[in-house]
């Protein structure tokens, strides 16, 4: 690159690891969650490889354990929550306010590093043997029995949240202090909106399981009795305190993958966001109804039918907003003049699955289903749903999109719309026989199974095995377009926003005079009648 | 190659500009306004740089109050299931040292106070460092008090695990009742360790007369942790020591 | 008017441990709870300056106290236990 920017502004080792450039710090996290995904998703094949035969002869039972409890820690703590965050979100949200990098850099900074600390703890746990509880950490099984680092995994997820925590912290006070003269909250992209709601959900619920694990590792390490039934402990009561956060966790992980398809929407439509502030509030909303709903993952450990019936409401209650959403970006794409790039294939991607997955949410939030489907492969395939086939393919989605701002570079087009297809096919065979699976009965977390569920779970194997491949192909092409591939324009897409004003990549001060914004920041002009669309 | 967007759309676009000044936010010389020493290039003023760190210290008291809450929301739960069994526990614990601690730390947040009015009345660096000093003190000697507690929890074994003994009548209860104690106090007195480290380091700054009306941020944020580890305290104090005190003669 | 807010505070100190002695039954509970939130009230408000302080400050603080109500809900469950006729919960 020619130009100064970014990533040519200071070389070495130690400018990288000692950066407050918020980009910078982007790419650090980029770097460390593709890392963690791999390694969730080398869990995950060892999971399916056993599930290929219903006998248990791959693995032992306990080994099996540590795999899925690998997988599912690795995945939500390590890759989930942080990535779409800790990487799109940090690059992009001072350039899409107007300044020049977040309230607090160093704090950025030490987030990063923080992470990192997390993930080597729970790695090293994962080495000297792994934790055979399932990510959600139940007791009084994680307390007294388990065979494994329990604590030393626990650990590793309580430092990361702080990692979370800091991220949020930033967020909320760059989007409050830090907007350019004229950015009212009304002209906030809602990638934006959507971050300030994840925010708030990591600020108001990652304390809660911090101090959630660090009784699990009290009570495993110190003997302190709290969810000791043999001392007339509660383990529904861990329960409680767990999914307090974990449920408003998953709206962490979906919430920024909407404000990306959001985004994409509008640029490849060419039209603004139908219903703005719908979107907006429903953000918001999601957010706050996502904290009212937590019981319904106790519906049958031993909550009152009470409060079981009232958590069954609410979480009918909170997926009105998000139906919004969806109901918004179709209405968008109506009459629009939409173009088919790999990002827009993406977001089509998501709109569907994640429609899916929401949909069957609501199956399980009836308490009476929920009661024969609890702990069996539909669950697994719900969430499954709503985590890879919408919240990583908005990930995938985000990335696309922005990585000629990002890099300065484009990638090979063919490549993404066939990765991103292949992405599509492989997710949907991986996880639609496992609703069927589960609903006729299998359990999850079982090494072994009857004979009857083999085809769903070989076809299921085989759609492992595409979506595999489909992830390595981006890795290659996006670290291909690095060294190769053709240098991007300011606004490669032709959409609109601050950060499609400025060069790609970016100069490290993102701007050197505040931009005075005087409208909206997506003013898109609606087509007209002479390009051919009604 | 051609963009296939901007090919149907030729032309400007035909609403308003979406920045004013398009031509100035791309990269160019570098213009230095004066500023104060303190600001930090990515504030555009030290008003928003002061609200910045205001804020985001209140937004991190706020992920503590629900750190402490899960502990809080146990204890409540517990004591709803084992009114006696707490009542019975909590008589244990000595209420003389823990109302001197209540006041201690309540002087203690008074000369926190005063210390950032020091800082904001530009008061002489020696002023600001003792009214530092003083709460400071007043931290310590509540640890002080806590580590004599403790000692004495020990050697009655009244600390959960294996060394507990309980000679009343609700056993389980009282391990429960004291591993929360051990847990909230304990924790509180972590974040009472942490407390004494940022004052340690604002005394220092004090000292060096980095301090004066136009900038004492760092210790009105300091301040704002301190009256908090002092709020968490004033709602241990009467759940942890005050169960049931009407039973005492 | 800090150390008048410091007299309120050890005045409320004393008046929670002396009505601690007194049998009140449950109204030693709500009685201590009246207390200790007074005394957190003047911190936060006098201390903290969030009397003098923008909406924001205001709006975060009681988000923060709000949401920590919320946590406390989880008692629901264990109140409501029975309340169903019919359940074994």
């Amino acid at each position: 690159m020619d130009t100064l920017n970014y990533l040519n502004n200071g070389h070495g080792l130690k400018s990288w690891l000692l950066t407050k450039d918020h980009k910078r710090i982007a790419l650090l996290y980029l770097a460390s969650i593709t890392g963690f995904f791999v390694i969730g998703g080398f869990f995950a094949l060892l999971v399916r490889l056993e599930l290929l035969t219903p006998a248990g002869d791959l693995l032992t039972s306990e080994t099996y354990n540590k795999m899925f409890t690998m997988h599912g820690v690795v995945m939500v703590f390590f890759f989930l929550i942080p990535s779409i965050p800790a990487t799109l979100g940090n690059f992009l949200i001072p350039i899409m306010v107007g300044a020049k990098d977040l309230a607090f850099p160093r704090i950025n900074l030490l987030s990063w590093y923080i992470y990192v600390l997390g993930g080597i703890f729970t790695l090293v746990a994962a080495m000297s043997g792994g934790v055979d509880t399932g990510w959600t950490f139940y007791t009084p099984y994680s307390t007294a029995a388990a065979n494994g680092h329990v604590i030393t995994a626990a650990l590793g997820v309580f430092i990361t949240g702080f990692s979370s925590i800091l991220t949020g912290l930033n967020f909320i006070v760059t989007i409050h202090r830090m907007r350019a003269p004229g950015l009212t909250w009304f002209r906030l992209p809602l990638f934006v909106w959507s971050h300030y709601a994840t925010s708030l959900i990591m600020i108001l619920g990652t304390p809660v399981i911090a101090i959630t694990v660090l009784l699990v590792a009290a009570e495993r390490g110190l003997h302190f009795g709290i969810f000791d039934p043999a001392l007339g402990g509660d383990p529904v009561l861990f329960q409680h305190l767990f999914w307090f956060y974990s449920h408003p966790a998953v709206y962490i992980m979906i919430l920024p993958a909407m404000g990306v398809i959001s985004e994409i929407v509008q640029a490849f439509t060419r039209k603004n966001i139908f219903g703005y502030s719908f979107v907006a509030f429903s953000s918001l909303a999601i957010a706050i109804i996502g904290f009212l709903v937590w019981g319904h993952h106790i519906f049958v450990a031993g909550q009152s039918v009470y409060a079981g019936m009232v958590f069954s409401f609410l979480s009918f209650v909170v997926a009105i907003p998000s139906a919004i959403k969806v109901f918004n970006w179709t209405a968008t794409i109506y009459k629009g003049s939409v173009s088919f790039d790999s990002p827009m294939l993406y977001a089509f991607g998501f709109i569907g699955l994640f429609t899916i997955g929401g949909l069957t949410g609501l199956f399980l939030a009836s308490m009476g289903l929920d009661i024969h489907v609890h702990d069996t492969y539909f669950v697994v395939a719900h969430f499954h749903y709503i985590m890879v086939g919408g919240a990583i393919m908005g990930y995938l989605g985000g990335l696309h999109y922005w990585w000629p701002k990002i890099s300065g570079r484009r990638y090979s087009e063919p490549w993404a719309k066939f990765s991103a297809l292949m992405i599509f096919v492989g997710f949907n065979l991986t996880f639609f026989p496992q609703f069927i699976a589960g609903y006729l009965g299998m359990p999850r977390r079982y090494h072994a199974y009857p004979p009857e569920f083999q085809v769903l779970n070989v076809a299921s194997t085989l759609g492992a095995s595409i979506l595999a491949v489909g992830y390595v192909i981006p890795l290659i092409y996006f670290a291909y377009s690095l060294v190769a591939g053709e240098k991007s324009v300011n606004d490669p897409w032709g959409a609109r926003g601050l950060e499609w004003e400025i060069p790609s990549p970016p100069p490290t001060e993102n701007f050197t005079v505040s931009p005075i914004v005087t409208g909206g920041t997506h003013q898109y002009v609606y087509p007209s009648k002479e390009v051919g669309v009604a | 190659m051609p963009n296939p967007h901007t090919e149907h759309f030729p032309g400007p676009f035909h609403d308003p500009p979406l920045v004013a000044n398009l031509d100035a936010i791309q990269p160019h010389e570098h213009v230095a306004l004066p500023h104060h020493p303190r600001l930090q290039h990515h504030f555009d003023d030290m008003a928003q740089q002061i609200e910045a760190s205001t804020l985001g210290m209140w937004v991190f008291l706020v992920t503590e109050i629900m750190f402490f809450g899960g502990l809080f929301a146990a204890y409540l739960v517990y004591r709803h299931a084992n009114p006696e069994g707490f009542a019975e526990a909590s008589h244990h614990l000595n209420v003389t040292w823990g109302t001197v601690n209540t006041i201690v730390l309540i002087v203690s947040s008074l000369t926190m106070a005063l210390a950032v009015r020091s800082a904001q009345i530009s008061a002489p660096a020696k002023t600001q460092v003792a009214w530092i000093g003083a709460t400071m003190l007043l931290g310590t000697t509540f640890l002080g008090v806590k580590a004599i507690e403790y000692t004495d929890k020990f050697t009655h074994h009244l600390v959960p695990g294996p060394n507990f003994r309980w000679e009343g009548k609700h056993p389980a209860p009282a391990e429960i009742f004291y591993s929360l104690y051990f847990c909230m106090t304990g924790l509180h007195a972590i974040h009472m360790i942490i407390g004494l480290g940022i004052m340690s380091v604002i005394g220092v700054m004090a000292w060096r007369r980095q301090f004066d009306e136009d900038y004492y941020t760092p210790v009105e944020i300091a301040g704002l942790y301190w009256h908090f580890v002092d709020i968490v305290w004033i709602f241990l104090f009467p759940l942890l020591y005050l169960i049931g005190g009407h039973f005492r003669e | 008017m800090y150390l008048k807010v410091f007299g309120a505070l050890i005045i409320g100190t004393i008046l929670t441990v002396v009505a601690a002695k007194v049998d009140m039954g449950p109204l030693n509970n709500v009685v201590m709870l009246i207390i200790a939130c007074t005394k957190a009230s003047l911190v936060i408000l006098f201390f903290m300056h969030v009397r003098w302080g923008t909406r924001l400050t205001w709006v975060v603080s009681a988000a923060g106290f709000f949401w920590l109500l919320l946590l406390f809900s989880v008692i629901g469950d264990y109140i409501s236990r029975g309340w169903v006729p019919g359940t074994l919960r």
